[in-house]
């Protein structure tokens, strides 16, 4: 195959070892190509939706995850296959930069390869049907521009918001109380964002999961949650008006670095060392207290002695807690991370209203309520369930509607859900095919076909005709041109997404389409696939 | 076409049907293997370890024998996970909560057979759970202001827990001590308070509650083995050399002299750290670390009972009884908390001696003694005892209480069936399909005592048919009766917990349309 003759009539290698590889080329390739890649879109494709299902992945150790996110099904999934793994990464991207909708844009990167099979099929040049998507894609972003709304929100009015949330966790398994949950995730962003600067660190936002207890009891802590106890069991567990240094040294004798030895060859020595010691413990117990702390966190762990020296004192303390828990501790109480003793101030210390600690269930489970922070930008949302796999959902659930939340923060533009922004699409790319001369013209076509194949999805897995839906509510949306009109998933009885309040954020469905055409445009330019043929 | 290649080698996917079927079939399995434990003449199962030593328990507690299985099947592993939750939660229906998953998921499996979609069985699912939940809370009984009412109502849960149980036998001893127990707590789900201890030999009958503490420990040799008003110091300290903590330190000599004169100075240093103990001005001095024969032996000199290497527990649960703190350094001897305790005993439980703290200060824990045949008798016994002390502490703090025997399924089930009819739409047979799935559990603890479960069911639904019916299943009596004559009682908590998890992991199983297994991580030594 990959041989070539030199004017000698003699062989040339141009690929080793050829016969370990096994080696794809032209419309096979491509044909191969656009069937993984659809392969991967068919096992998101039912997920996809408000009566979407999970699917159950069970790990390389046996562990269990039970989701219906694209992104984690996609990533738990193991693939093998070069272009499953192009549309793995497809669905991570859109999660790192929008965080929600990650199955859609998984289904639409599929509809466009089926599509793209086709117009193959008919003999049409693989980079022409890149570049009709292109163009296609370029129209369907700028309507979308069009018929987005921008809505109105502040602090004090955060109902769209809510409702915005609310359509992303309908989809999960968490929808019996997705009203709680989307005002818990509108709070906390609220809570941590810069309207100013219409910007929102979600490192902010902790999201911290105990298993028992009921989905209802999930809450929004405006503070901190450490999974950690006070370092000795008769230390006061309510702590008022705290006043917390944060260490990152350990109550223990100094380790220089250097390497050094301390010789004892004297029993004058011994005792010198001894007293040396005892005072070492003394004065790192003392410093803090000087200062007026009442709450000690440290990084590292304690000597016994400086522990009973601690509490001797008064002065409560936590030990062994993560730097990251550390860092948010110290954002949240306005404290500053001390590296040594000699260094604490009054000024470095953190400051909180009430410090807790409470306990759960039968089991010995306690962990440290820090509330009524100094600087309250610093939130958790504390999540129970009836089993691990629940949080575990749980906590994607809430990771989506907090995405949501903080786009909408970043860019207000909405457009409407349950499919009605994509058949809008579908129509005005449609229209713009028939300006296009050339063979381009019906990769455009194709383009449109594949968008409304993100509502047929949706009514498939609502257990509605697809066809005869889709076709009703596109007449719909053509006779009385109003682009609101999408799936009524939920059975109410109205095709009007805004009566509905099913919205989506502009930003996110562009991106969708961004994506998914790229990958795609990617996939259909490969044209040469070569693999060792021992997998 | 290499399409079917998507996953790596070894990884499989099921689809669809055939998921869904893998799931049920799964999960139908384990609820199968505990179901014959359930109720109060539920059957034992022996558990053999595959470890070394085959190690051999004997056990009716659902959580227990799940957490010894090795399953492989997803959905089966989503229950095992609920119930050990609903044993860290509530303590008890462990058994209970992975039967009515698994009958919930047997009556899904008949509904998805004739074409209704498992949304709308989890739709339906949902309806009858919030409403089962309502019936449950409308008939609840609420005897927190009455403290002996309480205190009875209290007894008769841990009665019908314990009947269950390999207690039956002694259940009203044991449910005394268990409510005399939990009731020292004060309110506090700690129940690390609360030692139970276990000495084979005797029967269970001679198990009893000690107002005091017990320590597991010998009294060092030569010291006093009963001391009246004892000042106690806790400590945890080093007691053998005390080592200089200062990084890079060594001890270098170049003479015999100098190695005796530093011996000298470590053994003054030790007799410094007694001398400080002692200057506490107690007479007894308690250690989770070890003593060396040295200092024990200037303890002995001054009379001091000292006691070493108690473990970390039981010096944590010494310090909250005598009301001591527990101190690593001895420079203030007059700021120190002291523990008080009336007296010191050694007492001998069977051949064993242990160290008996009596007339404490702070008497919120306590100890169990508690005697039997065998080790497995003991375990038995102890899970038996820790699910009735935990379902107690939890209703101590939620003090709302149903009655048992098989009442509040009834209950629920004939809400759930009112809804049912009045519901349109297809979601009515899945609710319909959840009260029958909360019959099954009657059903069930009928058919494990070898009752006729069909004609006891059916009178028991038709005398639910009254408005404020007290009727439930009597296993001892094999008939139908009035459960608030017959003392038996359960906790609502338990129940709430039992009904929503069911709901949930049944929900989380049926929305599952496809099952992806990974590749098994492979073994070195296997390649």
């Amino acid at each position: 195959m990959a041989l070539a003759f030199d004017e000698f009539g003699r062989p040339f290698i141009i690929l080793r070892e050829q016969d370990q590889k096994t080696r794809l080329r032209g419309i096979d390739a491509q044909k191969a190509n656009i069937a993984a890649g659809k392969a991967v879109a068919r096992i998101l494709r039912s997920s996809l939706g408000p009566k979407g299902m999970d699917k159950m992945l069970q790990g390389p150790d046996g562990d269990i995850t039970i989701t219906n996110d694209g992104a984690t099904i996609l990533e738990q999934m193991d693939v093998d296959n070069q272009i499953a793994k192009l549309m793995v990464e497809l669905s991570r991207s859109q999660d790192y930069e929008i965080g929600d909708g990650t199955t859609g844009v998984v289904v639409m990167a599929g509809a466009l390869l089926e599509q793209a099979e086709r117009q193959l099929d008919r003999g049409i040049h693989p980079i022409r049907i890149a570049e009709g998507y292109e163009m296609a894609s370029r129209v369907a972003v700028e309507h979308l521009e069009r018929i987005a709304q921008k809505f109105e929100f502040d602090i004090n009015n955060f109902e769209p918001l809510v409702q915005t949330c609310m359509t992303t966790l309908s989809s999960k398994i968490v929808n019996r109380c997705k009203r709680s949950l989307a005002e818990i995730a509108v709070k906390a962003v609220l809570a941590v964002a810069d309207l100013e600067r219409r910007d929102v660190n979600l490192d902010l936002i902790k999201v911290e999961g105990k298993v028992g207890g009921k989905l209802e009891d999930t809450e929004l802590i405006y503070g901190i949650l450490i999974d950690k106890d006070m370092s000795h069991p008769q230390m006061p567990k309510h702590i008022e008006d705290a006043h917390i240094a944060i260490l990152t040294c350990p109550f223990e004798p100094p380790k220089p670095k250097t390497k050094h030895k301390v010789d004892i060859d004297t029993v004058e020595k011994f005792e010198t060392l001894r007293k040396q010691e005892q005072q070492y413990f003394d004065e790192m117990v003392q410093k803090c207290k000087d200062v007026g702390a009442t709450l000690v966190i440290c990084q590292w762990g304690f000597d016994d002695e400086a522990n009973h020296l601690l509490m001797h004192r008064n002065l409560p303390a936590v030990r062994w807690v993560g730097g990251v828990e550390l860092e948010l501790i110290a954002i949240a109480t306005g404290g500053r991370i001390v590296p040594r003793f000699q260094e604490l101030t009054p000024e470095k210390l953190g400051k909180a209203g009430v410090v807790r600690e409470k306990s759960f269930g039968t089991t010995k489970e306690r962990m440290l309520y820090i509330e009524h922070c100094a600087n309250s930008k610093a939130v958790t949302v504390f999540i129970r369930g009836g089993n691990k796999m629940m949080i575990e959902e749980t906590k994607r659930s809430i990771h989506d509607a907090l995405c949501v939340a903080r786009n909408l923060i970043r860019n207000k533009s909405i457009v409407y859900g349950g499919g009605a922004a994509e058949i809008a699409c579908s129509l005005a790319v449609d229209a713009a095919a028939d300006k296009y001369p050339g063979v381009e013209q019906y990769a455009i076509r194709a383009f449109a076909e594949a968008l409304d194949s993100v509502p047929m999805a949706l009514a498939e897995n609502s257990g509605l005709q697809p066809i005869e839906t889709l076709s009703a509510v596109k007449s719909q949306q053509i006779k009385e041109n109003i682009p609101f009109y999408g799936i009524d998933c939920n059975d109410v009885g109205t095709n009007d997404m805004r009566e509905q309040n099913v919205f989506e954020t502009l930003i996110g469905k562009q991106q969708q389409i961004l994506l998914a055409t790229q990958v795609v445009k990617m996939i259909l330019k490969i044209d040469d696939v070569i693999s060792n043929s021992e997998y | 076409m290499p399409i079917d290649k998507i996953f790596k080698d070894d990884a499989s996917e099921e689809k669809g049907e055939r998921a869904r079927m893998a799931s049920f079939v799964g999960a139908m399995a384990i609820s199968d293997l505990v179901k014959s434990t359930l109720g109060p003449k539920g059957m034992d199962k022996i558990l053999q370890s595959t470890g070394r030593g085959h190690a051999v328990t004997v056990t009716n507690d659902g959580a227990t024998i799940l957490k010894s299985l090795h399953i492989d099947n997803p959905a089966a592993k989503v229950l095992v996970d609920i119930s050990k939750v609903q044993d860290d939660e509530v303590g008890d229906g462990t058994t209970s909560v992975v039967v009515l998953a698994g009958e919930l998921l047997r009556e899904a499996e008949k509904l998805v057979a004739s074409k209704i979609h498992p949304m709308t069985i989890i739709a339906g699912y949902r309806m009858a759970s919030e409403c089962a939940r309502n019936a449950l809370l409308k008939r609840v009984i609420d005897n927190k202001e009455n403290a002996e009412k309480f205190r009875s109502d209290l007894l008769k849960i841990a009665m019908t827990t314990l009947c269950s149980k390999i207690l039956s036998q002694d259940k009203e001893h044991f449910a005394e001590m268990a409510v005399d127990a939990v009731f020292r707590l004060k309110g506090s789900t700690n129940l690390e308070a609360i030692q139970i201890i276990k000495k084979p030999g005797g029967s269970l009958k001679d198990s009893f509650l000690d107002e005091g503490f017990i320590l597991d420990k010998k009294i060092g040799i030569g010291q006093p083995k009963r001391i009246e008003n004892a000042k106690i110091l806790v400590a945890n300290t080093a007691m053998d050399t005390d080592k200089v903590k200062i990084y890079g330190a060594r001890v270098r000599v170049d003479s015999m002299t100098k190695v005796a004169e530093i011996e000298g100075a470590e053994k003054e240093k030790m007799k410094d750290k007694v001398k400080k103990i002692i200057a506490h001005g107690i007479n007894c001095f308690v250690n989770r670390q070890l003593i060396y024969n040295f200092p024990e032996e200037l303890f002995a000199d001054a009379g001091i009972l000292a006691i070493e290497h108690a473990d970390f527990e039981g010096i944590e649960s010494l310090g909250l009884v005598t009301g001591g703190e527990i101190a690593s350094t001895f420079d203030n001897p007059e700021s120190v908390k002291l523990g008080h305790c009336k007296l010191i005993e050694e007492i001998m439980i069977g051949e064993d001696k242990l160290i008996h703290f009596s007339g404490c200060e702070m008497g919120q824990a306590c100890s169990i003694v508690l005697r039997g045949a065998s080790h497995h008798v003991l375990d038995e016994a102890e899970r038996s005892l820790h699910d009735a002390l935990c379902v107690l502490s939890q209703t101590v703090n939620d003090t709302r209480v149903l009655l048992g025997g098989g009442w509040p399924e009834m209950v629920m089930a004939k809400e759930v069936d009112e809804l049912a009819r009045k519901t349109a739409g297809k979601k009515s047979h899945a609710i319909e399909a959840f009260s029958r799935a909360l019959v099954a559990i009657p059903t069930t603890i009928a058919d494990n005592a070898g009752l006729d479960s069909a004609e006891l069911v059916a009178q028991l639904r038709a005398e639910h048919h009254n408005d404020g019916c007290n009727a439930g299943i009597d296993v001892i009596s094999g008939s139908v009766g009035d459960m608030e004559e017959r003392g038996i009682y359960e906790a609502f908590k338990v129940k709430q917990a039992v009904l929503l998890s069911a709901t949930e992991a049944s929900e989380m199983i049926l929305r599952v349309d496809e099952i992806i297994t990974c590749a098994p991580r492979r073994r070195e030594d296997r390649m």
